[in-house]
């Protein structure tokens, strides 16, 4: 389907997310991901005015369960709280109980008697928000979970790219480098892919996931024949702190293998865009000169992701408080 | 169903209401229209036509969309949301006599998101209230200042404005209980 905005003046009063929690994008119809993105536009305009909040979350408890490192995800999501008036507080793992043997379960449980209505939870286990959407009455937003989802990214990706490009049907993407421990790589195929978009996956033999061919995406080890013609490059940062080592010889051949300059961005469409998640790893897979260009959208990426995660936010919320839904 | 205004009675309404306006007001100077989203804002430009016909003078027209100010959307069961839509006022409404356009006047509440959503762009000098329909149940102390039509109604009957520019028709109809 075309990714059309929701501009339809008759528009239907109301709409639905047919969903209480955002796991990932798999769980996501194609007309689910453009209601987000619509919405997320109009709470970009309320990101532009000079008092930045709107009271439709008043009363409601957002926290923000964190275990592992953030700097963006966590300040967009507190910002995109604050800014729909939420109460909202974040559980620093540093100085959790869960320096001192705490499960996860029995930290979730311990947060959930507390009745806040949403948690946004980062784990570096895949799977740990489906099972905190097992036995939590509260929404649960998943902020990166392992290497498997990080669906608030992606939402903002494709957002960034409409607002570029008009559309997303129909655009060659090419997302390059580690695709193996990427959650950002697993959301954005599915999303872009349900939209309608020519997805193609760049890195050396040792970083492509078994089962890549079968996403819908084509797939080369060639940065170069990915790039051509692109109306969209999307890179992925180097997880160092996920490889035991052996994945390339160094970080130095990799740059020069795949690392994104400014002679390979000229392959591409004159007018593409370049992506990426942060943080950025300069000189690694992404030379300064490229992410600091003028077809950067590295920032706006940034900027958009709050607009996002409020339009998340909002369609989640709702219910009277605690209500059980199957 | 029957039809309570046609066309032409909502042409005549809308230029009555810009005289309303205009006399009201001594002038127009610093005045400026919001229409409430979504049929607000077709009546607030064609009232802003008006007054253009009336005066000679251009009125700025903004877009008001108040579903983030809403008391009764955290209620509805979960992810039934109605669609949020963007606020577009391109002027500063400092200083400046906002008159806030609505198609039906009912409980009010609507009214009142819009008065707190427009405090959060700025301190109008005055804020008067343009109702198409007023069809009276009003739940708060709000009244409006110009009404193009009381139509008396039962909390059971419903009524719809059409409008040329999202309905292709102009017209208001009273739908009763079944």
């Amino acid at each position: 389907m075309d990714v059309a905005r929701n501009d339809a003046p008759a528009a239907p009063p109301l709409t639905e997310l047919k969903h209480k929690h955002l796991l990932g994008i798999a769980d996501l119809s194609a007309e689910e991901i453009v209601l987000i993105l619509d919405t997320a536009e109009a709470m970009k305009e309320v990101g532009r005015r000079t008092i930045k909040k709107v009271p439709t979350l008043r009363g409601r408890t957002v926290i923000n369960l964190f275990f592992e490192p953030s700097t963006r995800t966590r300040t967009s999501f507190e910002i995109a709280e604050k800014r729909l008036s939420a109460d909202t507080l974040n559980v620093a793992i540093a100085s959790s109980s869960v320096v001192k043997g705490e499960t996860l379960v029995d930290t979730a449980m311990n947060l959930e008697a507390m009745s806040p209505s949403m948690i946004v939870l980062r784990h570096a286990s895949s799977g740990a928000c489906h099972l905190l959407s097992r036995i939590c009455k509260a929404a649960i937003v998943n902020a990166g979970d392992g290497m498997h989802e990080h669906p608030t990214q992606a939402l903002l990706d494709a957002f960034t790219i409409r607002e570029r490009k008009g559309k997303l049907k129909g655009l060659k993407v090419a997302i390059v480098g580690d695709l193996l421990h990427s959650r950002v790589l697993r959301s954005n195929v599915l999303l872009l892919t349900k939209l309608g978009a020519e997805v193609w996956v760049c890195a050396p033999a040792t970083l492509i996931p078994v089962g890549m061919q079968q996403m819908g995406v084509r797939v080369t080890t060639n940065v170069d024949e990915a790039v051509e013609g692109a109306d969209v490059i999307m890179m992925l940062r180097m997880q160092l702190e996920r490889m035991q080592g052996g994945y390339f010889p160094s970080l130095r051949e990799y740059f020069t293998t795949f690392g994104m300059t400014e002679a390979r961005v000229k392959r591409a469409k004159p007018d593409a865009i370049i992506m990426h998640p942060g943080p950025i790893n300069r000189g690694v897979e992404i030379a300064s000169e490229v992410a600091d260009g003028s077809a950067s959208v590295i920032l706006d990426q940034v900027a958009n992701g709050v607009a996002v995660r409020m339009a998340v936010l909002y369609l989640l919320a709702g219910g009277t408080e605690h209500e059980t839904v199957a | 169903m029957p039809v309570v205004m046609d066309a032409e009675r909502i042409s005549r309404a809308l230029t009555r209401i810009a005289h309303e306006i205009l006399e009201h007001n001594r002038g127009l100077s610093d005045l400026a229209l919001v229409g409430v989203r979504s049929r607000g804002v077709p009546i607030a430009q064609r009232i802003a036509d008006d007054l253009r016909k009336i005066s000679g003078e251009e009125i700025g027209v903004g877009a008001l969309d108040i579903t983030l100010y809403r008391d009764d959307i955290m209620g509805a069961s979960a992810g039934i949301k109605p669609l949020v839509r963007k606020t577009e006022i391109p002027f500063s409404i400092d200083g400046r006599t906002i008159v806030l356009v609505d198609d039906v006047l009912y409980t009010g509440r609507t009214t009142r998101a819009a008065l707190d959503a427009l405090t959060d762009f700025g301190r109008p000098k005055s804020i008067q209230l343009v109702a198409l329909v007023d069809r009276g149940h009003r739940e708060l102390p709000i009244k409006a200042d110009y009404v193009g039509k009381n139509v008396p109604t039962s909390r059971q009957e419903s009524v719809q404005v059409k409008l040329r520019e999202l309905d292709g028709i102009d017209e208001v109809v009273l739908q009763g209980k079944a």
